[in-house]
C-alpha cells in the first residue's frame, strides 16, 4: 500500500524522507512477541517482492526483561548490518517501558511512535512527558484478551501499523496469519487473531 | 519458514545452514549444542527424528567428543558434519588437529561467537581465527546466502583428491545466525547432483584393505614429511577452491572468489574486512564515492590458505589499506587478518601503508559511521609523505573502565 492510499483511508501518511529503506524499532517485554512482529513485518515485505531484515537485540533471554527488535525494509537488497539508529517508527508493545527505556532514542522528529496504552496520545503525552514525533496509541493488550483470549499484543500491534504506516496492507496481514496460524493452531485461535487485527486497524489512535 | 516470493526465503543464518545440511544429507552428524550455533543442531535433530534425512546423528557430552566422534566416522569412510562455536570450538582444539593430519573431509559451520571471558556470546571472529593454524580450510561467508553457498562449495572441497582436508566455513553469530534474512535455495536434486556421492580414500571399514590410522610416529618417523604433506595440499586448495565457485556460479549465477572486492580497480585508500561488517563497510564506500573519495573494500572470503598472491596483485595500486580485525592477537603488531595483509604487501613495489583497526569485540556495534572514520585514518594518511603510526586504532571503543590506568 502506498502513502497515497493510506492518506485516502483517513491515516496520517508515513513521510519517510527516503522511500528506499524502511527502518522499525520494536520494544517490548520478553513474552509479548515483539520478535514475531518484527518477523512477521519482515514476511509480508517477502510477498510484497521487497528486501527485508530483522533481528532482535540479543540480551537476557527471560519473560518480562525489556527487549528490542528490529526490522528494516527496502527496495534495494540490504546491506547493512548494524543496530537500527534512527527509526522511522517505533513500536511498544508495553506501556511500562515508557518509564524505563528511552523509547524514542536517535527516532525523527517525524518518526512515527505507536504505543499499546488505553490512554489517548495526549493522554499519553501527559503522563509521560513525551514531546515531539507523532503519536498513536492502541489498546493492543485489552484486544488481544477479548478476542484471542490471551494477553499477547503483537497481532493488534500489527494492524494499527498497517493502518497508519501503510506499509502492508490489512488483507495481506489477515492472508498472511490464516496461512502461517492455520499450520500451527485451531480455526478458533486463527479466527481470533485475525478479529484483533480488523479491531486494532479500526481503533488506534491519532492526534 | 514462510514462502512467498518464488524462490526466495526469509529465514535465519541457522536455518539457511540446516536447509544445506538436510540437501547434503551427510552420512553422520554428530554435534553438542552451544549458542548462537544450537538452532542448526535443534533443526537437524528434529529433521532426523522426522525422517527427513538419512543421518546418523550422534549426539555428544562436550564438543570434545563430537570432533573426536567426527573423526572417527570420517575415518571410518562417512560423510561427515558438524557445527560450533566459541568455546565449543575451543574445546575441540586438540581434535582440530588430529582431524587435519588424518586428512579426513569434515565439514564444519562455525557460527562466530567471542571467547570467554568475561563471558559474552555474542560475534566477533575470535574462535575460528584461532583455529587458523589448525590444519583447516577456513570460508568466511557474509550474509544468509553466503552461509548456505559456502557450506555446499565446502563439501565438494573437502572431499577433492586434490585437497582431502576438512573445512570450516564461518558466519557473523546472531549479526547474521539469529537474524532473518533472504535465502535463494537450490533444489535438492541440484544439491544433490552438485555435491555427488562421497568416495572415501582409505576408510576403516573397508576391511578387504586393513589401513592404520593416527599410530604413533615417533623420532624417525615422518612427521616432518607429514606435515609438509598438509601444506602441499593447502596451497593445491586454492585452485579447487576456485574451480568449485566457478562450477557454483555455472549452477546459480553467484560468482564467488578466494577474495571478494569492490569498487577496487582505481582505489587508493581501501579497507580489508571479513563477514557481515562488509556490506556496511560497502554503503560507506558508495557515500565516499559520491563525495570524490576513491575509496575500496575487500572482504576476504578464504582465510586459509590465505591467499596472499591475490591481495598483493589486487591491493597493489592502493596508496594506504585499513584492516578491520574483529579479532585480536594481544602482544603482536596488529589484530591477526592485518598480519596477513602487511605480510602479503611487503614484496609490493611500491609498498601500501597498512593499518591496524580492532572493531567489534564480543559485539560490540559497527555503524557506517564507525567505518567511515576508519576511512578517515586512510585518507589522512594517503596525504602525508611520511608514514603513520601502525598502532592498533579502536572503532567505537568507549572510554574509562580503567583503560587510562592501562595505559599509563
Amino acid at each position: 500500500m502506498s502513502v497515497a492510499s493510506a492518506k485516502k483511508r483517513g491515516a496520517s501518511p508515513l513521510a519517510v524522507e527516503s522511500p528506499g529503506l524502511v527502518e522499525i524499532r520494536w520494544h517490548a517485554r520478553g513474552g509479548q512477541g515483539a520478535v514475531t512482529a518484527a518477523k512477521t513485518v519482515a514476511e509480508l515485505a517477502l510477498g510484497q517482492g521487497k528486501h527485508f531484515q530483522a533481528f532482535p537485540e540479543y540480551g537476557p533471554e527471560r519473560s518480562g526483561a525489556p527487549i528490542v527488535a528490529f526490522t528494516r525494509l527496502s527496495d534495494e537488497p540490504i546491506q547493512l548490518y548494524s543496530g537500527v539508529e534512527h527509526p522511522q517508527i517505533v513500536v511498544v508493545l508495553d506501556e511500562s517501558l515508557l518509564k524505563a527505556v528511552d523509547i524514542t532514542k536517535g527516532a525523527p522528529e517525524n518518526a512515527v511512535v505507536l504505543v499499546n496504552s488505553e490512554l489517548t496520545p495526549p493522554e499519553l503525552r501527559l503522563r509521560y512527558g513525551l514531546k515531539g514525533h507523532r503519536l498513536y496509541t492502541i489498546p493492543a493488550t485489552r484486544i488481544a484478551t477479548e478476542t484471542i483470549k490471551r494477553p499477547i499484543p503483537n497481532t493488534p500491534m500489527l494492524g494499527a501499523l498497517a493502518r497508519i504506516t501503510g506499509l502492508f496492507t490489512l488483507e495481506s496481514v489477515i492472508e498472511f496469519l490464516r496461512y502461517e496460524f492455520g499450520k500451527k493452531f485451531p480455526a478458533k485461535v486463527v479466527e481470533g487473531n485475525i478479529a484483533a487485527l480488523t479491531r486494532s486497524y479500526e481503533e488506534v489512535r491519532g492526534e | 519458514m514462510a514462502k512467498a516470493t518464488p524462490n526466495v526465503l526469509a529465514v535465519t543464518g541457522n536455518e539457511a545452514v540446516a536447509e544445506a545440511m538436510r540437501q547434503i544429507d551427510p552420512d553422520v552428524v554428530c554435534a553438542y549444542p552451544i549458542t548462537p550455533q544450537t538452532e542448526i543442531v535443534q533443526l537437524y535433530a528434529q529433521l532426523v527424528a522426522d525422517g527427513k534425512v538419512s543421518t546418523e546423528f550422534v549426539t555428544a557430552e562436550s564438543e570434545h567428543s563430537a570432533m573426536s566422534a567426527a573423526i572417527g566416522a570420517a575415518a571410518a569412510g562417512a560423510r561427515t558434519m558438524t557445527a560450533t562455536s566459541s568455546q565449543g570450538f575451543a574445546l575441540m582444539w586438540e581434535l582440530l588437529y588430529i582431524a587435519s593430519s588424518y586428512r579426513l573431509p569434515i565439514v564444519m559451520t562455525v557460527v562466530n561467537r567471542a571467547l570467554s571471558g568475561p563471558i559474552n556470546i555474542h560475534c566477533d571472529h575470535s574462535d575460528s581465527i584461532g583455529g587458523r593454524d589448525s590444519g583447516w580450510i577456513q570460508i568466511y561467508g557474509e550474509n544468509h546466502q553466503q552461509a548456505y553457498d559456502n557450506c555446499l562449495q565446502a563439501v565438494r572441497i573437502a572431499e577433492h583428491p586434490d585437497v582431502r582436508l576438512p573445512v570450516m566455513h564461518m558466519y557473523d553469530g546472531y549479526v547474521i545466525s539469529g537474524a532473518i534474512g533472504p535465502l535463494t535455495p537450490l533444489e535438492d536434486s541440484r544439491v544433490r547432483e552438485f555435491i555427488g556421492p562421497y568416495q572415501p580414500v582409505n576408510p576403516l571399514l573397508d576391511v578387504q584393505h586393513p589401513v592404520t590410522v593416527g599410530p604413533f610416529d615417533g623420532l624417525h618417523g615422518w612427521y616432518f614429511e607429514h606435515k609438509v604433506a598438509q601444506n602441499l595440499a593447502m596451497e593445491r586448495a586454492y585452485q579447487v577452491l576456485q574451480d568449485v565457485a566457478d562450477e557454483f556460479a555455472r549452477l546459480t549465477g553467484r560468482q564467488y572468489g578466494l577474495i571478494d572486492p569492490y569498487r577496487l580497480e582505481d582505489a587508493e585508500i581501501a579497507i580489508v574486512v571479513v563477514g557481515s561488517t562488509a556490506g556496511t563497510t560497502r554503503l560507506v564506500v558508495d557515500q565516499l564515492r559520491a563525495k570524490g573519495v576513491k575509496a575500496g573494500m575487500v572482504r576476504v572470503r578464504v582465510f586459509r590458505p590465505f591467499p596472499y598472491h591475490t591481495f598483493a596483485q589486487a591491493l597493489q595500486h592502493v596508496k594506504v589499506v585499513g584492516v578491520l580485525d574483529r579479532a585480536d592477537s594481544f602482544g603482536a603488531q596488529g589484530g591477526p587478518v592485518f598480519l596477513e595483509i602487511r605480510a602479503a604487501l611487503y614484496d609490493n613495489d611500491p609498498r601500501p601503508q597498512v593499518l591496524p583497526f580492532i572493531y567489534g569485540l564480543g559485539g560490540r556495534d559497527i555503524f557506517p559511521h564507525d567505518i567511515e572514520q576508519a576511512f578517515g585514518v586512510l585518507d589522512e594518511a594517503a596525504k602525508r609523505v611520511r608514514r603513520v603510526s601502525t598502532q592498533r586504532r579502536y572503532l567505537n571503543l568507549r572510554q574509562g573502565r580503567g583503560l587510562e590506568h592501562e595505559r599509563k
